[in-house]
């Protein structure tokens, strides 16, 4: 503690500093979020339960949460394959991939939306084969997921590839000299050690892709009961002036959206490195 | 096999490379591993990421570059490219002030709760960005708290500008202060202690001492929340209204002519943002080694 009193008393500014923060995030974020809260306590136990759970709001949980967890699976896959080749392999051009990894980061929802559905639709590139092959992408649950793997991947690619550069060859080497071969060294030294890592990442991306928005309203069709995931309903409840109801979703949005948080802070907490990318 | 063909190899990166000649060594997988490995990450990233990006140019320029730039000579794209300027030009540096305000007061003072603060500044990126409009509909809406109220003084913010920069700050709210926050707290405060000894006020302390060593931090911050600012869709399109000419931002824009059937146009418009998305690659890219780099000599001075 005394070092904290010597520090206060040389630098200038706490309280100013301190006091902006503080209010500057109480007016922005903390009072708007209580509204919100606030707003769905006034429906009432019962009216809220029934704002949360008809069949119409159950089914956008049921396509929102399926979707965004095999979305989050694939990119758990082909994120660690492309985190793993970026890390280890030398090919022409990686720098420039390795660096377009962020495009979903800084690509506008709204435009990975309209690109994605230009291409999968019945007319696009890819959707003019795929359809014949009984595929429909675009305005189906495998559009929504392919929109919710493109706007994840970054997230498990740029938690993996420190987690993979630090990665003692030692302990691979030993493994080796010790008679493993390639595979079990990989499934019994490498895997355990970027284990937190790469759970992490599949959180992250869990988290983002259960509250998109713009990439997945285009590709989505947005059928009721269908392919309407939960954000597009809390919009339509409230263009239906239902704006209590739309507030009790968002509380149960917000509610899984946290949780995650808090598991991802603890997993950090294991793997010891906070992740600097940004959502 | 002889000597030479052993460890020597092990530690260099060359060896990694994916159809090398050299033996390989116990750390590595074979040649057909690694061709599946790179083969399975091209194709993957061609299917997801640039065939979608190169789609958006070739369909904004499917009728030619006379449909391309007339999609540009009209009002309502340069009202929403106004607007888009002006919610970005008001929230980056709000939210750029209060970046470096947080993280002087955590960086360089202790108190209690300040993993709680650290917290709670990041909240709004676990927020979705519906809810983060919303929550400004059920505060100024007209059904809002606040909402009988601003509307017998004429005040509105839903469905007007206020509302839109209010969203947008919000969505972008941490960016500037969760770059600083670790590079400060990394660095300590025994340089400006100095400084402040030696005599200099606080305002000469911080843009001579401490804004020199977090400057491409803030830099970072300040570009990743450009790209955000002017890119944001849900939270914005919430508190819009979508009243074209007057609350449409950019990606609004792109929406409504999405919406319109008129493709050549919303990709045309669209193009122009994956231009600006592609710039901001570059610069993050830039700005990152150079960030690596300062939190290196940190650690080195410690």
């Amino acid at each position: 503690m005394s070092k904290n009193f010597a520090k206060r008393q040389v630098l200038p500014g706490f309280g100013i500093t301190m006091g902006y923060t503080v209010t500057y995030l109480s007016l922005i974020v903390l009072v708007p979020l209580a509204a919100l809260f606030l707003k769905s306590a006034g429906l009432g136990v019962a009216d809220f339960w029934k704002a949360v759970s008809s069949p119409r709001v159950v089914a956008s949980y049921k396509l929102t949460f399926g979707a965004s967890l095999v979305a989050a699976t694939i990119n758990a896959i082909f994120g660690f394959v492309v985190a793993w080749t970026l890390v280890r392999y030398k090919f022409p051009g990686k720098r420039i991939i390795d660096a377009m990894i962020d495009l979903p980061f800084a690509l506008p929802t709204a435009v990975s939306g309209i690109a994605l559905t230009a291409v999968y639709s019945s007319h696009g590139w890819f959707g003019q084969y795929l359809e014949p092959l009984g595929i429909k992408v675009a305005y189906t649950p495998i559009g929504i997921t392919l929109a919710l793997v493109f706007i994840g991947l970054p997230f498990v690619v740029r938690t993996l590839q420190p987690a993979l550069a630090d990665l003692e060859r030692e302990s691979e080497e030993a493994a080796a000299s010790l008679g493993a071969n390639r595979f079990q060294t990989f499934t019994r030294v490498i895997l355990p050690t970027i284990l937190p890592a790469l759970l992490t990442g599949f959180a992250l991306s869990l988290a983002r892709a259960i509250g998109e928005y713009g990439s997945v309203v285009f590709i989505s069709g947005n059928m009721p009961m269908r392919t309407e995931i939960t954000s597009l309903l809390i919009i339509s409840k409230l263009e239906q002036y239902d704006t209590a109801g739309a507030a009790a979703i968002s509380v149960v949005m917000l509610i899984a959206s946290f949780g995650l948080l808090l598991s991802i802070n603890l997993l950090q907490h294991l793997a010891g490195r906070r992740y600097q990318g940004a959502l | 096999m002889n000597a030479s063909t052993l460890p020597t190899t092990l530690e260099s990166p060359e060896s990694w490379q994916v159809a090398g000649p050299q033996l390989r060594t116990a750390t590595e997988e074979s040649t057909w591993v690694r061709w599946l490995l790179v083969g399975s990450t091209l194709t993957f990233l061609t299917l997801v990421l640039f065939v979608p990006l190169a789609a958006i140019f070739a369909e904004a320029l499917r009728k030619g570059w006379a449909a391309y730039f007339a999609s540009f000579n009209n009002p309502n794209f340069w009202s929403a490219v106004k607007l888009s300027f002006l919610a970005t030009g008001i929230s980056v540096p709000a939210n750029l002030i209060f970046g470096v305000a947080a993280s002087w007061a955590i960086a360089k003072f202790d108190f209690r709760g300040k993993s709680l603060l650290i917290t709670l500044i990041d909240l709004p990126f676990a927020v979705s960005p519906v809810v983060s409009g919303l929550i400004y509909v059920l505060l100024f809406g007209m059904t809002g708290w606040l909402g009988p109220w601003l509307s017998s003084h004429n005040i509105q913010i839903i469905f007007a500008v206020p509302g839109i920069v209010l969203a947008t700050i919000f969505v972008t709210f941490p960016f500037v202060a969760r770059e600083l926050i670790p590079l400060m707290q990394e660095q300590g405060s025994e340089e400006e202690q100095a400084a402040v000894s030696l005599g200099a006020n606080g305002w000469q302390t911080f843009f001579r001492v401490t804004l020199p060593n977090v400057k491409w931090a803030l830099l970072y911050g300040v570009i990743l929340s450009t790209a955000r600012a002017m890119g944001e869709f849900g939270a914005v399109s919430v508190v819009s209204g979508h009243i074209r000419g007057k609350t449409n931002t950019l990606p609004l824009h792109i929406e409504v002519l999405y919406n319109e059937y008129n493709f050549v146009a919303a990709f045309a418009v669209a193009s122009l943002l994956t231009l600006l998305a592609l710039v901001t690659l570059v610069l993050k890219t830039t700005l990152e080694w150079r960030i690596q780099r300062d939190l290196e000599e940190a650690a080195k001075s410690e």
